[in-house]
Formats: structure tokens, sequence, C-alpha cells
């Protein structure tokens, strides 16, 4: 059976909230932040989709608009409502933030003598405040943090930023066609790893703290008591936004699913669509894969040693000498399904999926990781 | 040592060439503190740094107890290796390291202990010998076992030769072509199982090599009678990080760097030998 039930993960309560913040009064809450010290990172329109970056006013916030996603498809589109956050999620949000694209890890300096000095470069310590998280966003984040800080290597770079982000979460109300996070159990409804969340209604917000770094934000906002009206249209809200979602992964165990079935002609089929151009790797919140090079100055006294966001989809990602472990598409599309779904669960003890659906949206060819994963594991009894 | 992910450098001492395509690197931090905190075990890695080119991957040969200097034995093939074939003595490089687990030495002793290598010679199996050679009497019988292509690829040869006099040691040497005066076996070193003499309930098989040679070598083990849990294997695959961060050498669950390069059997079989792993 699929799972298509909605599992709510549990409603506004009167006593976890801090109060309500009115429309008019939204900008205070940037204000707010910048005073504490914090560059505000907010979803703005950009060349015809949402994407996060420097946010001063909250006029660059996306008012009205509404997205239309599907296998393949991304478009927005304007609408008379005055809220902001009544969208799901553009390509990207958080993950650039903390586990940055492109970021030098080290630099060496070779002296006239050939001595070799090496020369830690320490990530920028700037506070960034990200308002308009999602629930998914915050699953995905939890996944990469036990990745970069949780191992017995601790990332010093990803930890250096994750110390300094403030996370304003927004609830979801306006999930895509594409979207499966109740089928994942990850959202629509932010419940943990924020500092705080906004509940958003036609007249303002409904503010809940999340830690004491978001209590101390809250206590300065400009709240006045929230209504049970406001949370029962939040939470019905809400609740209608979990069951607008018809996407779902199979409820079975897709590890072992998936690993008895690693000769599933769909593998092939699969790869016949596929164009091992990596969007789904780019835009997928939870994955971390990057490679090491080194970038020489010119002069040839500096070397800086830089990190770049890589993907299994690219031949180089699999090259050892004399062969590529992964050569074909077959292989590497088997690579990132029975990674994300599968040993996920060996390496971080759940799927590496959070339902976001960005990796079909931004497919150019609209392969659905959904319809995927039900294909290869049929055949292995579900019902 | 605050951030684990940056080199710190290190200067050759010696350079020994091996083959025409193979030499060796003795080395030592220019820091006499941190060469002094310097341990490893046979089987780990180091990330070798090349200014201004990369880091590779290569495991470390030298004995663990050795206090004076490291040693890296490593293969011309691309663009890190080739440059790092012109270095001289008094050149330096970086190092950051050892990574991953090693061989099961404490498991091994008063075992009979079984080295099996393909290939151009695998590094990792060479410390190993070594290790166990001058720890004689810690173990009980010693094969090491080499399938090469050419015989002109088989380096150290005088010291297999060496080896196999030693008592209760048997070196089996194989390869698919053989020149003239080649001592040993000509064909696969697969070929060579029947004559392996040891006690199968306590041996201890450490090998590296060709996924599909490891493949062939297993299969006769298991035939054997030699425990599955008691065949190890260390495994290769693309590293960047060594630190279990950057995915490259993901293998099923597992990352090759930090949770191998040497695995029990056990540990890969769901995935071992399986295309596009
Ligand atoms: C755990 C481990 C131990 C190793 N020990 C040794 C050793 O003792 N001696 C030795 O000569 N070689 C060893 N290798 C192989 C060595 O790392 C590669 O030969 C080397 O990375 C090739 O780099 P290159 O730039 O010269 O070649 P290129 O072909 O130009 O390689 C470019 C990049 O590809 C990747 N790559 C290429 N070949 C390999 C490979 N075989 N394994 C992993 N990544 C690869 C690396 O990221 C490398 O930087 C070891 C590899 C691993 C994983
Ligand atoms: S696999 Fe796809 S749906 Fe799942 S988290 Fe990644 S991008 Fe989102
Ligand atoms: S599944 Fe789609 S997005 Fe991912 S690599 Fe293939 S073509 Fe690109
Ligand atoms: S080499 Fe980077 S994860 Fe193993």
């Amino acid at each position: 059976m699929w799972s298509n039930e909605f599992d709510y993960t549990g409603p506004i309560e009167a006593n976890m909230e801090t109060g309500f913040l009115p429309r008019a009064r939204f900008q205070a809450l940037l204000d707010t932040l910048h005073q504490a010290g914090y560059r505000c990172v907010g979803p703005q329109v950009r060349d015809g989709a949402i994407v996060y970056d420097t946010l001063g006013k909250i006029e660059v916030l996306p008012r009205g608009i509404r997205d239309q996603q599907a296998p393949g498809r991304y478009r927005l589109e304007d609408t008379a409502s005055p809220r902001y956050f009544s969208w799901a999620n553009g390509p990207q949000a958080l993950k650039p933030n903390l586990f940055t694209p492109h970021e030098a890890l080290w630099r060496s300096e070779r002296s006239t003598a050939g001595a070799i000095r090496f020369v830690d470069i320490q990530p920028p310590a700037d506070l960034i405040a990200v308002i308009g998280v999602r629930a998914c966003d915050l699953a995905a984040l939890r996944l990469q943090d036990r990745h970069f800080l949780e191992g017995a290597f601790v990332d010093p770079y990803y930890a250096a930023r994750r110390k300094n982000v403030f996370l304003v979460a927004v609830h979801c109300t306006h999930p895509a066609e594409t979207c499966f996070c109740v089928s994942t159990g990850d959202g629509p409804h932010a419940t943990q790893g924020f500092d705080l969340a906004l509940g958003e209604l036609d007249d303002g917000y409904l503010v809940q703290a999340g830690s004491d770094k978001g209590n101390t934000i809250a206590a300065k906002l400009p709240l006045v008591p929230a209504t049970d009206a406001h949370r029962q249209t939040a939470n019905q809200e809400m609740q209608e936004a979990a069951r607008q979602q018809t996407r779902s992964l199979p409820t079975r165990n897709l590890r072992d699913a998936l690993f008895a079935n690693l000769e599933h002609p769909r593998w092939e089929n699969v790869a016949e669509r596929c164009l091992s151009c990596g969007n789904c790797t780019s835009v997928c919140p939870t994955c971390f894969c990057h490679s090491e090079t080194d970038e020489t100055a010119l002069d040839g006294k500096q070397s800086l040693h830089v990190r770049q966001w890589d993907s299994c989809f690219t031949q180089g990602h699999s090259y050892i000498h004399g062969m590529t472990i992964r050569a074909d598409t077959r292989t590497r599309y088997r690579q990132w399904l029975t990674h994300k779904l599968g040993s996920w669960h060996d390496q971080y003890g759940r799927s590496g999926c959070v339902g976001c659906g960005r990796c079909i949206a931004w497919c150019p060819v609209g392969i659905d990781i959904t319809e995927e994963a039900r294909e290869i594991c049929q055949g292995g009894g579900h019902d | 040592m605050t951030n684990a992910s940056v080199p710190h450098e290190i200067e050759v001492v010696e350079r020994i060439q091996e083959s025409p395509t193979i030499f060796t690197l003795r080395l030592r931090f220019t820091d006499p503190e941190l060469h002094a905190a310097f341990r490893f075990e046979p089987g780990q890695f180091n990330m070798l740094y090349l200014y201004g080119v990369g880091e590779v991957a290569i495991s470390i040969v030298s004995d663990p107890d050795d206090e004076r200097l490291f040693n890296h034995t490593i293969r011309v093939v691309g663009r890190v290796t080739r440059g790092m074939a012109q270095l001289k003595a008094g050149d330096r490089l970086g190092v950051r390291g050892p990574y991953g687990r090693g061989w099961p030495l404490q498991q091994a002793q008063d075992r009979d202990v079984m080295i099996i290598t393909g290939g151009l010679g695998c590094a990792p199996v060479v410390s190993v010998i070594n290790y166990v050679i001058r720890r004689r009497e810690r173990f009980r019988r010693l094969v090491i076992m080499q399938g090469v292509k050419h015989s002109d690829d088989l380096i150290w040869r005088q010291q297999y030769a060496r080896w196999g006099k030693q008592p209760d040691t048997q070196v089996l040497v194989a390869a698919n072509e053989g020149a003239t005066l080649w001592p040993w076996h000509v064909g696969n070193v697969t070929e060579l199982f029947d004559k392996v003499e040891i006690d199968a309930a306590r041996a201890v098989v450490m090998m590296c090599g060709p996924e599909g040679m490891m493949r062939v070598a297993v299969d006769n083990l298991l035939e054997r009678n030699v425990h599955e849990s008691n065949i190890y294997l260390s495994m290769e695959r693309s590293m960047n990080c060594a630190v279990g961060l950057c995915g490259h050498c993901q293998y099923g669950g597992k990352f090759v760097c930090k949770d191998g390069p040497v695995f029990s059997y056990p540990d890969v079989k769901p995935l071992f030998d399986m295309r596009g792993f």
C-alpha cells in the first residue's frame, strides 16, 4: 500500500506560540535580526524562480507569487494574495548557505627555496538569518548536520557557518504537485530545528520560538496576542496542505527492496531517459558529494585548495586510474537511488530523501523519483 | 593540529627507483614534533600533496616502529603521481593522515597468515609482509601469494626470494608471462591454490589487488573452509577528502576511506565484485 495517509505531526498549540505578528509590522522581524547583527537571507523572484539571497526590505519578498511545479516543469504566477510564502520550495534554499557550492579550504605557499607553508582558511564568521525555511529543509539540514558534524571528523567550514545561522521557518500551506514530504514524515509542518517558526495568515504571522536565540529575538518583536481564530485557520491550512499531496514513496523498507532489485530492467529504462546531467543532485538538499582541486596562482607562489559540489552522475566522481567504476548512466542512476533511499539508512539511520520534490521539478526530462522507486521495488511483494 | 583537512610539510630524504614506473619516497616531517607524534598501522594511508597539483591517497609501506622515516611506494599513473616521480632528496611535499583502518594484525597473532596480492604488486600488502617477517615469532605459518602480468612487473624480486627461504614460509609467485630465468609459476596466481599449505581453521587471510582476482581468491578460500570473517581485503575507490565527507569512495553504505580501506569480507560481501558500486 502506498502511504497517502495524512500523518499530522502536531498542530500549533497555544502554549508553544509566542504571539502574533501583524502583517503591517513584518518588517520588524528583519529589522530586529539586523540589529542583532544578522544578515538576512530570504526568498525573492529572480529569473523566473524563487531563490534565496540577501534580504533588506520585505518589499523584495515574493508577495502573491504562486508556483506551478510538475515533472520537469517550474513556473511562477502572480495572484492578488497579500502573502509572501504561498509557494513551495524553489531550486535551492538552505544548503548553499552552509555547505557552499565553492569554497577554499586552505592555501599553500611556496618559497623560492622550495619550502611549503600551509595556511588554514577560515570561513567568514558573519551571522546569517535565513527567512522562509521549510519543514523539508529543516529535515535535510538535520541530515547534513549528521554528515558534516557528527562523524569522526567534524568539518570545520560547515561547523563555522552552522553555528552562526538563525533559522526562521515558515510552515507550508501551498505544497507543489511534486511535494511528498508527508510520505517521508518531514513536513509540511515545521516541528523542530528552527529558531523561530511562522504560520502565515492573510493578516499576519503566528510566531513560535524554538530556541533560546529565537526567544531573544521574539521578545523584541511587536507581537500581539494570537486569537483562537488565527490558530484554527493556521491548523486547517496545514492539514489541507498535507491532504493535497498526491505523490508518495513506497512505505515498505526501500533499502532492502532496492538492493534486492539491482538487476531490475527499470534501471536500463530510466537510463535511456536520464541525461546524467546531475541536476537532481545539485538541487537535492541532502546531497553532500564534493570534489577537491587545486587552483594555482599565475605567479606559481600560491595555490588554493578548493572544494566544490560534485555529483555521482559525473564521469570523474568514480574515476580511479584505468577505470571508471560507474561508466554508464544505468550504474549512476542506480548509485543515486540506492544511496538516497537505501544505503543512507546504513550511514545516517534514515532515508536521504525528505520529500521536497526538487529533483522531480528540476529534472529536464521529468524523471520522478517516486515513480522510479515504485517501479523498481515492484515484484518484491508490496501490496 | 586544529584542522585535520590541512596538510603539513614533509621532506623527501631519499628516493629509490624500484622499477621504471615505481619509486619509493622516504620521508619525514620538517617539524620534528609532528614527526615524533606521527603513528600509523600497516594498511593505513596518507593523503600526499604535490604543491599546486593535488592530493593522492597512498599507503604507508614502512614499519610502524621505524621512528626515523616513513615510506611511500608510488606507481606513476597520472597527473599527481607523474609529478611526484620528479621529486628528489630535499624536495618538499604536504601530507595529512594517517587515515583508514589497517590490517587485523592483533587478530592474526598465533595464527597462520596468508597474504595474497595481484596486479603490479600492492603497496598495502608489502607493509604487512614486512611487518610479519620482522616479528616472525608472533605468527605461525606465513604464505605469500603474488600474481603479476609480466615477470618484469615484480618489484622487490630479491625480497620474495629471501622471504621464501624463511622457516615455515611459503612464497607462491606467478606471472602470466614469464621471461627467461623466471623461477616461479607461469600462469594465473589463483592456479597456485592447490599448493597452499595452511590450517584453514586458524588462518587469517589478507589480500589486495583487482577485484576480479580477489573474487577468485575468496571463492577458493571459502572452498578450502577458511571462515569468511577471517578474510580481509583492501579496497580501492576514488578519494578526495579521506575523512568520510566528499562521498567519492562510497561503496554501498560504506566509506572506503574511513570504514576501510581494509574490510573483513562479510562487510563487503553483499556488493563485492558487482559492477557499478
Ligand atoms: C586507499 C588507497 C591506497 C593507495 N595506495 C597507493 C600506493 O601505495 N601506491 C600507489 O602508487 N598508489 C596507491 N593508490 C592509488 C593512487 O591513489 C592513485 O594512483 C592516484 O590517486 C592517481 O593519481 P594521479 O593524479 O597520478 O592520476 P590521475 O589518473 O591523473 O588521477 C586523477 C584523480 O583521480 C583519482 N584517482 C585516480 N586513480 C585512482 C586510484 N587508483 N585510486 C583512487 N583514486 C584515484 C584521484 O582522485 C586523482 O587525484 C591508493 C589508492 C587508495 C584509494
Ligand atoms: S531526493 Fe529529490 S525529493 Fe528527495 S530530498 Fe532529494 S531532491 Fe528532494
Ligand atoms: S535524473 Fe534527471 S536531473 Fe537527475 S541526472 Fe538524470 S536527467 Fe539529470
Ligand atoms: S574519500 Fe571523501 S568520503 Fe571517502
